[in-house]
């Protein structure tokens, strides 16, 4: 825990003089999407790596967080401030109320109920065209703004971001240190005796799904104010299994790893730039990989791999 | 609304229901052999009509025989999916298991793209394309195909699990793996079958609709998903309650996309999924049963 | 204190209990023997609410607790423990005794996320009050160990230190002397014994005869889903029908 606390003050520094670092460029709106991602990641771990609750529909909250905010903004002229909230607030009681039933499901129903759940809001966003603007998207969202400044460049939207992804992260390394965080792990690892001890599991597995969705509709909201134009397309199906290999590849239960596995899977496509399209090849097997040869992820599988590595070389140095 | 537009709806709903039955039917075989949602089912449909495209056309073989060929290379791609990536999984759990088949079926996509291109392919119909006359609405010949050839697979089906040493087998396992290894049936074997037997139906399934309504690389995706919609409402039977979910599931979309909005076509299942799921998780003709602590 | 009348439980076709009825006073220990398949557990778990019964009833203290979930009967002081353990593997056995600290603590998600004043000063007293039951179970050395990776004997005494954390009126133990060699049963009938004392009523499905024998004021024996007999250890050493149907088969 005071470990966890230390670790997270190092990065929080490091994040910060990153710019400095960078001088700016094009890395910047890299880096841009590796925080938003980074949250995206931390709202599915807790779900899924504390609470052990798969969800294959996450990009429907977020999606649904940047169309209220882009919707509230342009064509209800609300201020993006108070869209931020007001779109949390509905993306929560959304998943508040589908929660009990959803939650219900265990293991792969639970999975096919979620995704389900991603591709119905998917094609809502397509097909109630005079609200969303459908396939083609919306544009003109307007940039947030803060004692006169505007958010409307990579380096502003890298600190907007951050700050928001450092205080998920923060707030996420708390909660598993907690009462309620070891409850979820509890519920993870035997529900019924979880149960027994008088963890109510039901309105446990709701409540984090509530937090994961709501986390999730801030930073679509985030994502619709610094591209201020979205559609569909960044919502669907891709998309939620791409969050759910970030959470897999960094390390389940672990924040660190989320951003580990939000960076790999947001810097990866830069490199593979020469391969566009294919990258997918790359993707498949990188999650198949992974789970076959590092389950723990990334956060665990390299220092292990560090460890049998500088055994080896300790033991040959003995012979 | 009139009669013979609901007639037609209903008809063209049938075969594609039938397509989900089939696909289904797979899902479910794998999933009672071994407890494992295989997300990459889609792709062996994906396959099975790419793969016929080729042998029509690079191996100019008569469409007699590129069924088959194309079968049986699903079925072998069925084969070394679970050899590499399911049998030696050290860690099976649920979670792992659906991460797992969820990886391979992008890999498979992605290597697909790779060989057939990002383009929708046509594959001519069996047997022409003249339209027949069913009271005041109309089929294609394909239509009838895929009905028949769905009939032929269930009734193969059946006979296979009732009536054959392997097939028993195959349904001791899906009633108690462990107790099905103690009395010496080889489970692994059968985890084996189970691959190569919903390989090869979806593989069949993906040839047969596939002169209805195109193929491509990424097809899997949205068929595979449907396929499992009907499992889930058949409770996961390989049996006729699978049957009757896909073809339920085929009709009232294709009556949801004629009479309400093509749009929200795929949106029907969906909401049929969620429904059923929240309603009746043991499929519409389960007992519920409780679990063990 | 725990009062079950006319439990019946059906599975499919399978009747696991039928009209089952018994008192446990207050301050007793009691133990529930029978041969396997009896349906000791299916009652264990009618009582501690994780299974539904065909029909029947559930009085603790007077209150009819028939269909309450697991979570609310621990908040009525009733607790349990598992014949194949459930420990929660992936955490350290100090923290498993936390989660048992649940319904004594109230921080919510909220407060535990922004490390509210009241939550830090709450988890400094969970973790002491945990601390303290790891050492009545004799386990305190083992506090940081990961769970899962304890040999079986300790993790039973991690699940029965996990149990009283809830602060329990009443125990339910399953088969807790299962797997363990005779030197921790030892150990085990003290440690039952210390938790009577502590005011803390105890049901125990027990396979150990000696074990059931020497610690249990009474005695309720299951056969095939029915109540068989009752009585103090004496009067079922001595209860022909027990002799014939359970006891004295193999000897
Ligand atoms: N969830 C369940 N579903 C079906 N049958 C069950 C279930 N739980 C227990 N049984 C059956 O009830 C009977 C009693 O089992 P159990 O209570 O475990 O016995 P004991 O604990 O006395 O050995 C057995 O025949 C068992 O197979
Ligand atoms: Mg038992």
């Amino acid at each position: 825990m005071k470990k966890d606390l230390l670790l997270f003050i190092a990065f929080a520094l490091l994040v910060m003089a990153a710019p400095q670092l960078f001088k700016g460029g094009y890395l910047m709106n890299v880096l841009v999407f590796v925080g938003i991602n980074t949250m995206l990641a931390v709202a599915l771990n807790l779900l899924l790596g504390y609470a052990g609750q798969i969800s294959l529909g996450h990009a429907g909250f977020f999606g649904l967080g940047a169309y209220l905010s882009g919707i509230l903004t342009t064509t209800y002229s609300m201020d993006p401030w108070g869209a931020m909230p007001v779109a949390a607030i509905i993306v929560g009681s959304l998943a508040g109320l589908i929660g009990f039933p959803i939650l219900k499901l265990k293991g792969h129903y639970l999975a096919m109920a979620t995704l389900g759940l991603g591709i119905i809001i998917f094609i809502v966003f397509n097909e109630t065209v005079d609200l969303t603007g459908g396939p083609s998207g919306l544009s003109g969202i307007p940039n947030l703004k803060l004692a006169g400044v505007s958010f409307d460049s990579d380096v502003k939207n890298y600190y907007l971001i951050w700050t928001f992804a450092l205080a998920v992260m923060l707030f996420s390394i708390n909660l598993a240190n907690s009462r309620v965080g070891r409850a979820l792990r509890a519920v993870h690892d035997s529900e019924v005796a979880a149960q027994v001890l008088g963890v109510n599991a039901r309105l446990l597995k709701v409540q984090i799904f509530t937090l994961s969705a709501v986390i999730s509709s801030l930073a679509g909201s985030l994502y619709a104010h610094t591209m201020t134009f979205i559609s569909p397309a960044s919502f669907g199906f891709n998309f939620s299994i791409e969050l759910l290999t970030m959470v897999v590849i960094g390390g389940l239960g672990s924040i660190f790893g989320s951003f580990l596995g939000a960076a790999l899977l947001t810097l990866l496509p830069e490199f593979l730039r020469a391969v566009n399209d294919y990258d997918i090849i790359v993707y498949g097997a990188l999650l198949m990989v992974m789970v076959m040869f590092m389950p723990g992820g990334l956060v665990r599988g390299i220092p292990a791999l560090y460890r049998k590595i500088a055994g080896q070389k300790g033991e040959a140095g003995n012979a | 609304m009139e009669f013979d537009q609901i007639l037609q709806y209903s008809l063209s709903g049938l075969s594609t229901g039938a397509i989900y039955a089939l696909i289904g039917i797979g899902f479910s075989i794998i999933y009672n052999a071994t407890g494992i949602i295989n997300f990459a089912q889609g792709e062996f449909v994906m396959l099975g009509g790419l793969l016929t495209l080729s042998s029509l056309q690079l191996l100019k073989l008569p469409l007699w025989a590129a069924i088959p060929v194309s079968v049986a290379i699903s079925t072998v791609v069925g084969v070394i999916f679970e050899r590499l990536a399911i049998r030696p999984l050290r860690q099976p759990t649920p979670i792992n298991l659906v991460i797992i088949t969820i990886g391979g079926s992008i890999l498979i996509r992605g290597l697909a793209m790779l060989v057939w291109g990002k383009d929708t392919h046509a594959i001519p119909p069996f047997s022409g394309d003249t339209p027949i006359a069913i009271g005041g609405a109309t089929i294609l010949p394909q239509h009838l195909w895929i009905l028949a050839i769905t009939l032929i697979i269930i009734v193969v089906n059946k006979i296979y699990f009732y009536h054959t040493i392997s097939g028993k087998a195959m349904r001791a396992c899906s009633y108690n793996r462990r107790a099905a290894g103690l009395v010496g049936i080889d489970v692994k074997r059968m985890v084996l079958f189970s691959f190569i037997i919903s390989a090869a139906m979806g593989a069949v399934a993906g040839i047969i609709v596939a002169p209805l309504t195109m193929t491509a690389y990424d097809v899997g995706v949205m068929l595979g998903l449907k396929g499992f919609c009907a499992a889930i409402i058949g409770g996961m039977s390989s049996g006729i309650s699978t049957v009757i979910g896909g073809l339920l599931l085929g009709v009232l979309e294709s009556l949801g996309a004629g009479l309400i909005s093509s749009g929200y076509k795929d949106a029907i299942s969906f909401i049929i999924l969620l429904l059923i799921l929240f309603i009746r998780p043991q499929g519409l003709f389960g007992k519920a049963d409780s679990e063990r602590v | 204190m725990l009062e079950v009348s006319g439990i019946t439980q059906i599975f499919g076709g399978v009747t696991a209990l039928e009209a089952v009825s018994f008192k446990i006073a207050k301050g007793e220990i009691t133990g529930v023997i029978g041969p396997n398949g009896a349906g000791k557990t299916t009652l264990f778990n009618i009582i501690s609410g994780i299974y539904r019964q065909t029909s029947g009833t559930v009085l603790l203290e007077g209150k009819d607790v028939s269909g309450f979930p697991p979570e609310r009967l621990a908040r009525l002081a009733m607790v349990r423990t598992f014949q194949n353990i459930e420990l929660f593997g992936g955490m350290t056995v100090l923290e498993n005794v936390m989660v048992g600290m649940h319904t004594k603590s109230s921080s919510g998600l909220l407060a535990c996320s922004f490390k509210a004043p009241w939550s830090i000063s709450e988890e400094r007293r969970i973790r002491e009050c945990a601390m303290t039951w790891l050492e009545f179970t004799g386990i305190a050395d083992l506090a940081d160990q990961t769970a899962g990776n304890l040999p079986f004997g300790k993790g039973r005494l991690l699940e029965i230190a996990r149990a009283l954390a809830v602060g329990p009126r009443i125990i339910l133990m399953d088969e807790p002397a299962a797997g363990l060699n005779s030197q921790e049963t030892l150990a085990l009938a003290g440690l039952i014994k210390r938790i009577r004392d502590l005011d803390i009523t105890v049901v125990l499905v027990e396979h150990d005869m000696e074990l059931v024998m020497d610690i249990c004021d009474r005695i309720v024996v299951l056969n095939l889903g029915k109540k068989l007999a009752e009585g103090t250890p004496r009067e079922i050493q001595e209860s022909p029908e027990v002799i014939a149907a359970y006891l004295g088969d193999d000897d």
